[in-house]
């Protein structure tokens, strides 16, 4: 690695970048090119050791517009080929991008395996509740009633909840960010690439053209505040533009707590390191209608992670058996020697 | 083929004094009465004691399919001889059938005149009602053209390992020991050996037990039954006399028996060693491909990492990751595998990246028949993605021949950075023979180099004589570019819609497959070089159409044989060859995949032989097939008074 620090432009390849002008995207990709100076400085990581690996739809194409190693796959697969590279090569910084078509439909059953496995990944899963790239068909994550072009009359399907299949799936890292957040967003990316596991990032990304303002209710600016949760490891799950609400789960069902009716109420303080899933569960299924959107860190444990346990597998057989050589191990065992005058020497 | 001994029954007997040259032995019985076991020390012993062997072994699908019925027999063939064999043989001449079941399934198949040693005291009413037999074969005629010879095996064996109190079931177990001590007895074997590979046999279970101990009584027992089956056929003279078959001329070297997943497995393993480059398998498991993953996770000492994947398209996926990764991407499957894999084989076809797919075929279309053997994914191999998507196709023709394919299928992966299927079978994947030890130094070198320059790197920019693409493996400083699964702009490697590029771009990945037959064996003919018949195979079918076409040219027919074990591209030479024989056969386990292709590539009128049943191709059936075609009125291969009508035939036809 060369000793002069790296930059933004290092990052920024000269591709022309071709999303839609005012699309989600773009944001994240800006976050991503400030933050990975920072990265690789921090973490000592060589640009060359970054990679990206993304599967199919308007976000899978994030991997042309980073000045890095990067690899477009097919749809669904990102995880398995990012697995693949990260097991055959664990001094690389593996990031997936992914979206809530190619992550949580044609993908789920990759995504879940990757999580439960604790592969050293970074996935970031773009969530615009809609496909972008077939031109505006409902998608898993898209509220129950959504009309669309593939669903003029609304969809009758139940939406997936990201973060709360990632809980159920193990995984050691959860966070939500929205793309517009621009700082937050570049603590959470910043806090994935430390993560030593798989991180699992949902990206809440607007797309303007078919499905415009699908987030607004809780993070135009006008309203955030108020309908947004940022959740902080140490401090009570307090919300509101004058800090004077709470989200309170101490009577077993999440209820809001207004901190000037009840100056007296014990919050709970949240604790991002627990290994349990509950508070976090319901945290992840808080309706968005009647209660704020948690956002930031949900969980962030630590778990043995998959290439380190292979290979040390690698290293306990070697101790048992001696470092494999492949004559004495084809020599071995029930052989028998044909000699050139055909006795054999049974 | 061998003088068979047992063609006319009793008053023959006798004549088993002889000196045979081969014999073709198959136990049959219970899937849980340890005939795959049987068999297989028996094997291992033939080959030790210095004979070329072949196996096949054939078991139900369900793993416990119901005791004593027809779909719960499991058998295990073997042919092991004096002179060089490629094929487990088509009709056993012995059959050791522990149970009525056993005898209902296989006595079409054994030989006229052939010994069935039965176990006697499993044909009570329950044994016959559970296969299904209305009458006592042993007594109702279905059974007059063999010679039977039935043996209260149960009982026998239980009274040998009565000193040491086992369980009724436990001792009952050792009866496959019983009858293997008999064989032995038949075949002259001395005991040593057998006594040796079952402490063998049991030092691995010991090794991995908590108490390993308990394993002394049940080697006690096994070689008690052994020992009893022996002596009991020596001191009932079992046969007038024993067999004597001699010593096989292989070729001078240090062997060991494989079958064809274990050759497989080996031959990446080399491949891994002869590169200098980590080995990844990714794979989920599917029969009959799992026995590789089994394999390759026993080779974690030697760094070989494996992966069992949450479904195929993770595998083919993670194999993709490994080798844009600089390592040798590897996954493993059957047919229903390979169409899951599909979508990303192509993305390895235009991403250019070295990945060897290994396709352990079996009977088709869908689940099929899991455990039985078919050559029907050639097609699939060849043309079953999207778009125009060539990709090299290698089929070892043996289970010990999978060690050297594995091996090529690297060194072309790697030399032309392509996907490459290796097509082996169920058959050769379970079937086993001797295997030739090579040294390592004799093996064919990979050589892997990774560009390193920024200057000069283009990501598709190619070798002038390969038209390989560079691998540029990710943490090469300087050389940061993508790839992905849309069309690439030539050498830069950028996306492109333009159509004149994609063109050019398929017309590249289609040439480099192409050249790919420059630097492959020419396929040589084995038989005249040219004449009436030339019968071309590929895969599993070698031994049967190698033996098939010998047995013609001894009586005088002018057939030769050829096989294929580059299906894509084919060797350079082929339509050459082809073209010098007036007729061609394709005997194929498939309703004619390869004739389709060569009758397209080389406008031969080629005509076939199909068979789909789940089994083998069996020599006579080829040259029944020869017989038709160059005119002779019959071909029993093991009935030389034909001989003569042959030699007619050809003076009529040439
Ligand atoms: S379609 Fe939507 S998600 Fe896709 S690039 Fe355009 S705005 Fe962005």
């Amino acid at each position: 690695m060369s000793n002069i620090a790296l930059t933004r432009q290092d990052f920024t390849p000269d591709t022309e970048v071709r999303w839609c002008p005012g699309c989600g995207d773009y944001a994240v990709l800006a976050q991503m090119q400030r933050v990975m100076p920072k990265i690789c400085e921090e973490m000592e990581i060589p640009r060359e050791n970054i990679v990206f690996v993304s599967g199919i739809g308007c976000s899978s194409r994030f991997p042309y517009y980073m000045n890095t190693f990067g690899f477009h796959t097919i749809h669904g697969r990102a995880t398995t080929v990012a697995t693949g590279l990260q097991l055959a090569r664990p001094e690389l910084q593996v990031w997936v991008v992914t979206g809530d078509g190619d992550g949580l439909s044609i993908g789920t059953n990759h995504l879940v395996h990757c999580l439960r496995r604790n592969v050293n990944l970074k996935i970031l899963l773009f969530n615009n509740r809609i496909y972008g790239l077939t031109k505006g068909q409902y998608s898993p994550t898209s509220q129950q009633g959504k009309r669309t072009k593939s669903s003029p009359m609304g969809t009758i399907e139940q939406p997936i909840n990201p973060l709360s299949l990632a809980i159920t799936s193990e995984a050691t890292f959860i966070a939500r960010a929205v793309a517009t957040d621009t700082r937050r967003l570049q603590d959470i990316l910043l806090r994935a690439a430390r993560h030593r596991g798989t991180a699992f990032v949902e990206i809440l990304q607007n797309c303007n053209v078919f499905n415009d303002g699908a987030f607004d209710s809780f993070t135009a600016a006008s309203v955030r505040d108020d309908r947004s949760l940022y959740l902080e490891h140490g401090k009570p799950l307090i919300f509101g533009k004058n800090r004077d609400r709470a989200v309170s789960l101490r009577r077993g069902t999440p209820e809001i707590v207004n901190l000037a009716e009840h100056p007296d109420e014990r919050l709970m303080v949240f604790n991002e390191a627990s290994q349990k899933p509950g508070i976090i569960q319901i945290l992840a299924q808080l309706n968005e209608q009647d209660f704020p959107v948690p956002l930031g860190v949900f969980r962030s444990i630590e778990r043995p992670v998959y290439d380190e346990l292979l290979r040390e597998q690698v290293e306990t057989a070697k101790q048992h058996l001696g470092v494999g050589d492949f004559g004495r191990y084809v020599n071995t065992g029930d052989t028998w020697t044909v000699t050139p005058d055909n006795k054999n020497p049974n | 083929m061998s003088n068979n001994p047992h063609e006319s029954g009793a008053e023959q007997q006798r004549s088993l004094t002889q000196d045979l040259d081969s014999v073709i032995i198959r136990f049959a019985g219970d899937s849980g009465d340890g005939i795959q076991v049987t068999g297989s020390l028996f094997t291992q012993d033939s080959a030790a004691f210095g004979h070329d062997v072949s196996t096949l072994p054939d078991y139900p699908a369900e793993i416990r399919a119901p005791a004593g019925t027809r779909a719960g027999v499991s058998s295990f063939q073997l042919n092991f001889s004096s002179g060089e064999i490629h094929t487990p043989g088509d009709r056993p001449e012995v059959l050791v059938a522990l149970n009525p079941a056993a005898v209902a399934v296989h006595k079409h198949e054994l030989a006229p005149g052939g010994i069935i040693i039965l176990n006697e005291d499993a044909f009570d009413k329950i044994g016959l009602a559970k296969a299904k037999l209305q009458n006592d074969p042993r007594e109702d005629g279905t059974l007059s053209e063999f010679q039977v010879f039935p043996v209260p095996i149960s009982t026998l064996t239980l009274e040998a390992v009565r000193e040491l109190g086992l369980g009724k079931k436990q001792a009952s177990l050792c009866k496959n020991m019983f009858t293997l001590g008999m064989v032995a007895w038949i075949y002259d074997r001395p005991m040593d050996g057998l006594l040796k590979q079952i402490d063998a046999m049991f030092d691995k279970k010991k090794r991995s037990a908590t108490e390993p101990e308990k394993y002394d009584v049940l080697i006690e027992a096994n070689k008690l039954a052994l020992r009893a089956g022996f002596n009991y056929a020596d001191t009932i003279e079992l046969f007038a006399s024993r067999c004597r078959i001699g010593r096989s001329a292989l070729p001078a070297g240090t062997y060991r028996r494989v079958t064809g997943n274990e050759a497989t497995a080996l031959g990446f393993l080399a491949a891994a060693t002869v590169s200098g480059r980590p080995l990844i398998y990714a794979s989920y498991p599917i029969t009959p491909a799992s026995d590789i993953l089994h394999e390759l996770s026993r080779f974690r000492h030697f760094g070989i990492l494996t992966v069992q994947a949450e479904d195929e398209i993770a595998a083919i996926g993670m194999a993709i990751g490994a080798a844009y990764g600089g390592s040798l991407g590897l996954t493993g499957t059957s047919g229903p595998g390979v169409a899951l894999k599909s979508e990303a084989i192509g993305l390895a076809v235009m991403t250019e990246l070295p990945v060897v797919i290994i396709n352990v075929q079996r009977g088709g279309p869908s689940t099929g028949l899991p455990t039985k053997t078919e050559q029907s994914d050639l097609l699939q191999a060849m043309y079953g993605r999207n778009g125009e998507s060539p990709v090299v196709v290698l089929a070892p023709q043996s289970p010990a021949d999978c060690f050297p394919i594995a091996l090529e299928a690297w060194r072309l992966a790697i030399r032309y950075m392509t996907p490459v299927f290796v097509l082996s079978d169920g058959y050769i994947a379970n079937g086993s023979e001797p295997w030739r030890i090579p040294e390592l130094s004799d093996l064919p070198a990979i050589d892997v180099t990774f560009p390193t320059d920024p200057d000069t790197f283009k990501p598709y920019g190619r070798n002038p004589d390969t038209l390989a693409r560079p691998w540029a493996i990710p943490g090469t400083p300087g050389l940061e570019h993508r790839i992905g699964g849309i069309e690439k702009q030539d050498v830069t490697g950028d996306v492109s819609y333009d159509s004149a590029n994609h063109q050019r771009m398929v017309d590249l990945r289609r040439d480099k497959i192409r050249r790919i037959a420059d630097d492959i064996a020419p396929i040589e003919v084995d038989g005249p070089e040219n004449g009436e018949l030339l019968v071309l195979g590929w895969g599993s079918t070698y031994g049967a159409i190698h033996h098939a076409t010998r047995n013609a040219r001894a009586r005088g027919l002018s057939v030769a044989a050829a096989h294929l074990r580059y299906l894509n591209p084919l060797p350079a030479n082929l339509g050459d060859v082809l073209h010098r024989y007036r007729r061609v056969l394709i005997p194929e386990l498939n309703s004619g995949q390869l004739r389709m292709i060569v009758r397209a590539e080389f406008l031969v009128d080629a005509v076939g032989l199909q068979k789909i049943s789940g089994q083998p191709l069996h020599m006579r059936e080829i040259e029944q097939r020869i017989a038709e075609l160059v005119g002779a009125p019959n071909a029993q291969s093991d009935n030389d008074t034909n001989r003569q009508d042959y030699t007619d035939v050809e003076h009529r036809t040439h």
